[in-house]
């Protein structure tokens, strides 16, 4: 899989400035789309989709269950709506809207959540969303897709478009490397090898992807890692998952939320069935978060490339 | 000229038959509601063809208080949506009349299927008034002709996304917008007042930018009376609170909150049967 070569001199772009983009596209291109925000158009980047597009741009105010009824509302009648608000309110405070007026309706409508993940950093935990791929892969209807930088979140977004039926999208805050390039290949529901390896598996979502990479890298000499970015987690890429598992006969997972429920609850449900494996799931356990900056949380919750490393060392001493 | 009297009355005979074989459902406000009804489905106030149900320019029926089903069910049959004989399988294993209603987007995979006429998926309260707003506002921004006429109930005002919606539809002017408000003063576990009390309900909606008209929710004349008023303000989204009274024709059920999520056995459909003769 082409990504960049130079991981240490790299780029850095948040994901929502990449679904930023791809909105003012889609809203040139497809005058069905349409944006539903609560408050937060700025921030979520379709603030320019506003000013470009007026007619296909609606403001609901600090409503999030509205927000969601609003959009189901209008897809039933043709539109495309992507209703947009922090990952912490859109599906953490309007599940119930999301269950019944979108999935079981089967209605178009694309959920994006923003500011998700410990990554957000100074807001705190009461913004730091670690649950909302648990409470989106329950339901039924619906893909749940995140994205690991810019340029793939510019990817997902039009896909998503492209796909009839309702699509949770989590999106984060800070700019994050951007390992991935215009040409970097990009299929919903099918996870990316993005390095290749016989001794471990890492399966990361989202920006810690790049994590996984950096310690891939530094310990390329002494493992031989494969990583693996599991970009959609519904339907998950069962096939690339037990292959890889099958490998290495070892797997790590990494995310930026809950290991229950969230990527590590996933693979450990496909695994369990299909792969029994040795398996240690990175993340947030069971945990709330707190302020801090992005990277000093991550070191603390060892999430970052130092604490992939003790994952990988430890994994490999047991056995 | 249709008269609408007499389809209320066998819109309240379906509901009782319908109730009585799945011996489960709300019979009270679904009752209540009947005149209404009769006059959305043939009183000439919505605009449909029966057999093209998602016809691109009818008028949208949105029913936010799911639990009122039996009514919706029995007015769909009777204008011929469906066959009549379907009714009875209401609430039953496989059927396309389920407890609550269904809307099920072409991409959606459900266990059951559509049932046609239905717009929404309805019964966690409050839902449905955000849906409309969307159909509204998606008719407006495409300068479409059809309106959407949602319906609610006077409990449902508890839940706050309702009033998250109005000031949305007030916001854009949604003028091909109506809602209804079923005033019948009962919910599941009592009388609305002593529940949690949503007066002055007038006051609140005004408050909140919507037009509103007050009637007698089981006055055939008013209920059509009050969409013609409503046309006067073809740039104002309107809501029509009317009063009804909640299990409305069956002597034993008006007005007793017990009926709200009731119902009958076969004596008490009897004698509600023959009351409604």
């Amino acid at each position: 899989m082409n990504i960049v070569n130079d991981l240490i001199n790299i780029e850095r772009k948040a994901t929502r400035e990449g679904f930023g983009e791809a909105m003012l596209e889609l809203g040139k291109r497809n005058k069905k789309v349409m944006v539903v925000t609560a408050d937060l158009g700025e921030s979520m980047k379709v603030d320019e989709f506003e000013r470009n597009y007026p007619e296909q741009f609606v403001q609901v105010g600090v409503a999030e269950q509205n927000m969601m009824g609003v959009a189901a509302g209008l897809s039933l009648s043709g539109k495309v709506p992507f209703a947009v608000s922090y990952a912490v309110f859109n599906p953490g405070r309007n599940w119930d809207q999301l269950r019944v007026s979108v999935c079981y309706t089967g209605a178009n409508v694309k959920i994006v959540g923003g500011h998700a993940g410990i990554t957000v950093g100074p807001d705190g935990a009461t913004h730091q969303a670690l649950e909302d791929i648990a409470i989106t892969r329950v339901l039924p209807n619906l893909m749940v897709v995140v994205p690991a930088d810019f340029e793939q979140t510019k990817k997902a977004t039009l896909a998503i478009a492209a796909h009839n039926g309702p699509v949770y999208l989590r999106l984060t805050r800070p700019k994050t490397a951007c390992f991935t390039t215009a040409t970097t290949p990009f299929q919903l529901g099918k996870a990316q090898v993005l390095r290749e390896g016989k001794d471990i598996s890492i399966f990361a979502c989202g920006s810690l992807v790049y994590e996984a990479l950096l310690a891939a890298e530094e310990l390329k000499d002494e493992i031989n890692i494969e990583v693996v970015n599991v970009h959609t987690i519904k339907p998950i890429d069962e096939d690339t998952l037990v292959k890889s598992a099958k490998k290495t006969g070892r797997v790590i997972t990494l995310e930026d939320h809950q290991v229950s429920g969230g990527l590590g609850g996933a693979v450990a449900e496909v695994l369990g069935e299909k792969c029994p494996t040795k398996m240690i799931r990175m993340g947030m356990r069971d945990a709330f978060g707190e302020s801090g900056e992005p990277g000093e949380l991550l070191t603390k919750y060892g999430l970052d490339k130092e604490g992939v490393i003790k994952t990988i060392i430890e994994i490999i001493k047991n056995g | 000229m249709v008269d609408l009297a007499e389809k209320a009355r066998e819109i309240r005979v379906e509901i009782i038959r319908m109730l009585r074989k799945a011996e489960s459902g709300h019979s009270a406000g679904a009752l209540g509601a009947a005149d209404l009804f009769a006059c959305l489905y043939f009183g000439e106030l919505l605009n449909f063809r029966c057999k093209e149900p998602y016809w691109e320019e009818r008028d949208r029926l949105v029913l936010s208080c799911g639990h009122y089903a039996p009514v919706w069910y029995a007015s769909l049959a009777l204008a011929g949506f469906f066959p009549m004989e379907e009714l009875m399988t209401l609430r039953k294993l496989g059927s396309r009349l389920q407890g609550h209603p269904v809307r099920v987007a072409s991409t959606s995979y459900t266990a059951h299927k559509q049932l046609p006429g239905v717009e929404n998926t309805g019964g966690p309260l409050g839902q449905g008034v955000s849906i409309a707003v969307g159909m509204a506002l998606a008719a407006k921004r495409d300068k479409k002709k059809w309106k959407t006429v949602c319906i609610c109930s006077d409990a449902e005002q508890q839940e706050g996304q309702t009033w998250e919606a109005y000031q949305t539809a007030s916001k854009y002017d949604l003028g091909n917008l109506w809602f209804v408000i079923d005033r019948n003063e009962i919910q599941i576990s009592g009388n609305v007042h002593e529940v949690m009390p949503i007066e002055p309900l007038v006051e609140k909606l005004k408050a909140f930018g919507l037009r509103v008209i007050e009637v007698d929710g089981n006055d055939i004349d008013q209920i059509i009376m009050a969409f013609e008023k409503g046309k006067l303000f073809p740039d104002e989204p309107k809501v029509i609170v009317m009063r009804t009274v909640a299990g409305k024709g069956v002597s034993f059920m008006e007005r007793d909150f017990r009926w709200h999520g009731k119902a009958p056995t076969d004596e008490e459909s009897e004698k509600a049967l023959w009351e409604l003769k």
